[in-house]
């Protein structure tokens, strides 16, 4: 076992598979790792995973610690949480990253607790730097970046006294990495040790919904902001976006106001998206929105206030009315 | 008899209604110009606490961490019906992150007494991080239940709940004592009583105001506390060490204010003609099919 502190990744697995974000995660250890000079590792916990794990290695993963129970095939907080921390004292990593999920933003916490460590929320950006504390200079420390106070700032966090640094980041930030079927992974079998009376939650029932919205797969969003968010400008957002076989989208006001489902969410607290075109209607364009969206292809921005900063990024300007432009966008596909 | 209960919540500068001046010339936060807010998910996890004193009984009391101005959430808790407000409130809890900031409600919950739930919201809007609430129940060393759109079933052994997860949600149950973290989609957060408001709006003086009118109040079963409890570091007993700056591994290294890349972006005139001729454009270059 290498005494480095290496790179762990939390491998988050549903219905015995394993998540997206657990794979994207590798890419990015894998990163960090490199530029430290250690190796990427990962732990996971559940039960009869064995012949899913082999994909870790084909992500960047060298080594995998594996708690096989059976008491651990659903998610239970304390079990879990317990679990990781026995991982990480026994094996030292430096970093320690987990998927911004509801499992991963249950668990990491309360790890964080436990050891006293750092934690960072939803960083869009993992890099590795110095810091200095007085005079004394912490070199090859984590750099968490993430957007802060509703968006207007982005934050750049460290914890160097803390070991390990860990944080936070959300499915489809991170990039995964072209998998190499020849990379093989260790994996090294450890004995769940927690106690019965630890399991306190009963799962009595998992019900799986189809999301109406699928903005991941989605090619082409049409996304409506605060100055598209009266009922008629809605309906023509999703009327465009079901002419083009797109999805609608939406900001976070728009979510918070309770207009549309959280699963229409785009941006750092939602959902990260990656299509050929985003067509931002009446929305003003704050980082955190844009944290979940800048990289579509192609970008059209509508807004009446020329000064918008969504301008900013957009391919595409169109100064106007939103029902006004989004009608003569209908219009013209239907032509076309 | 019925349950006891514990509704952490927060004072937060309203994020969703940043103006120009919120933002100083050197990129940091002005946040003396920025209104401030009950955070909203837990003004959900209140109406939860109250819903299940309503249908089993108990007494809930709202604990907040902040500066002193953070006693207005508070009275807006008692507004809505919570039996007893705590504030911790000491220099030395400033600059807290999420760690430090659990360890001091962690203690302020302990000094409150036996506990069988406590609710959190699950975010708030300043920070967005989800992390306090599972950190107390760590700290505590409790059960947690996050991210809860509705409770399902509760008596005095035991608590049943949905949980939200990304493909669907669980259907989760769990003994007492238990934290739970709740989102906005559980339940419409009901408005103050004004009756409440007429008993509570001068409170936050350390002594009872004795021109209150009790008959007024007589209507009400519970009784009527004469002041918000203001704690400091002493008073919860916390290692001043863990507490505030000195107590958060987290640093802020770096604040940046946005800056925007641009990229080479086209003005489309609000024309038909224009607007036609991009959509004709985008699907020409296999953008739009």
């Amino acid at each position: 076992m290498s005494n480095k502190k290496n790179v762990m990744v939390f491998i988050e697995s549903r219905a015995g598979k394993i998540a997206e974000v657990s794979l994207e995660l590798l890419g990015a250890a894998r990163d960090l790792a490199g530029k430290l000079g250690v190796q990427v590792e990962a732990v996971a916990i559940g039960h009869d995973l064995k012949n899913e794990l082999t994909v870790l290695g084909h992500y960047g993963c060298q080594r995998v610690y594996y708690i096989n129970d059976e008491r651990l095939a659903f998610f239970s907080s304390v079990p879990y949480a317990k679990t990781v921390v026995n991982t990480i004292k026994a094996h030292n990593p430096g970093i320690v990253l987990f998927g911004a999920t509801t499992m991963g933003r249950d668990v990491a916490p309360r790890v964080a607790s436990a050891l006293k460590c750092g934690l960072t929320a939803d960083c869009t950006d993992l890099k590795i730097g110095e810091h200095q504390i007085k005079d004394k200079t912490y070199k090859n420390t984590l750099l968490q970046i993430r957007p802060a106070f509703g968006g207007n700032i982005i934050a750049t966090i460290v914890s160097p006294e803390s070991v390990p640094s860990m944080a936070t980041v959300r499915e489809g930030v991170m990039k995964m990495i072209t998998p190499n079927p020849d990379a093989a992974v260790e994996i090294i079998n450890e004995a769940c040790t927690i106690a019965d009376n630890d399991f306190l939650t009963e799962v009595l029932e998992v019900i799986n919904e189809e999301k109406a919205v699928n903005l991941k797969a989605a090619q082409i969003i049409v996304s409506a902001g605060m100055g598209a968010s009266d009922p008629e400008a809605i309906e023509l957002a999703r009327t465009l976006a079901a002419a083009l076989c797109g999805e609608l989208g939406c900001s976070r006001p728009v979510v918070d106001s309770g207009i549309l489902d959280k699963d229409h969410q785009v941006g750092q607290t939602g959902i990260t998206v990656r299509p050929n075109l985003y067509i931002a209607c009446g929305i003003s364009g704050q980082i955190q929105h844009r944290a979940g969206m800048s990289e579509a292809k192609r970008i059209i921005a509508i807004n009446k206030d020329p000064n918008a900063p969504i301008f900013a990024i957009a391919h595409y300007g169109i100064v106007g009315d939103v029902k006004d432009v989004l009608t003569k966008m209908i219009n013209a596909y239907k032509k076309a | 008899m019925g349950l006891r209960m514990i509704v952490t919540v927060k004072q937060v500068p309203d994020t969703h209604n940043v103006t120009g001046e919120a933002m100083k010339e050197d990129g940091t936060v002005n946040r003396a110009a920025l209104p401030t807010i009950f955070n909203p998910e837990d003004l959900n996890a209140l109406e939860e606490a109250l819903k299940i004193k309503e249908r089993t009984g108990g007494h809930v009391t709202c604990i907040s961490m902040g500066p002193p101005n953070a006693v207005e959430v508070l009275k807006e808790c008692l507004y809505r019906g919570a039996d007893d407000a705590v504030l911790i409130s000491d220099r030395r809890f400033a600059g807290a992150d999420t760690l430090a900031t659990s360890y001091a409600l962690k203690c302020a919950i302990e000094q409150a007494g036996e506990y069988d739930l406590i609710l959190c919201g699950r975010q708030a809007i300043d920070g967005d991080t989800a992390q306090v609430g599972p950190q107390i129940a760590e700290k505590l060393d409790i059960n947690q239940l996050t991210c809860i759109s509705a409770v399902t079933e509760i008596d005095e052994e035991s608590i049943t709940a949905k949980r939200s997860v990304e493909d669907g949600y669980e259907i989760v149950k769990s003994g007492f004592p238990v934290l739970l973290t709740v989102t906005a989609s559980a339940n419409e957060p009901r408005s103050a009583n004004a009756k409440k408001v007429m008993t509570y709006k001068n409170i936050g003086k350390e002594i009872c105001n004795s021109s209150y009118d009790e008959s007024y109040m007589a209507a009400e079963t519970c009784a009527v506390i004469s002041h918000v409890k203001e704690w400091n570091v002493e008073a919860i007993s916390a290692d001043p060490v863990q507490c505030g700056l000195s107590g958060s591994p987290t640093k802020v290294k770096k604040i940046q204010s946005v800056v925007l890349t641009g990229c080479e972006s086209r003005q489309i005139a609000n024309s038909e003609t224009e607007i036609t001729n991009l959509m004709n454009e985008l699907v020409s270059e296999n953008i739009i099919g």
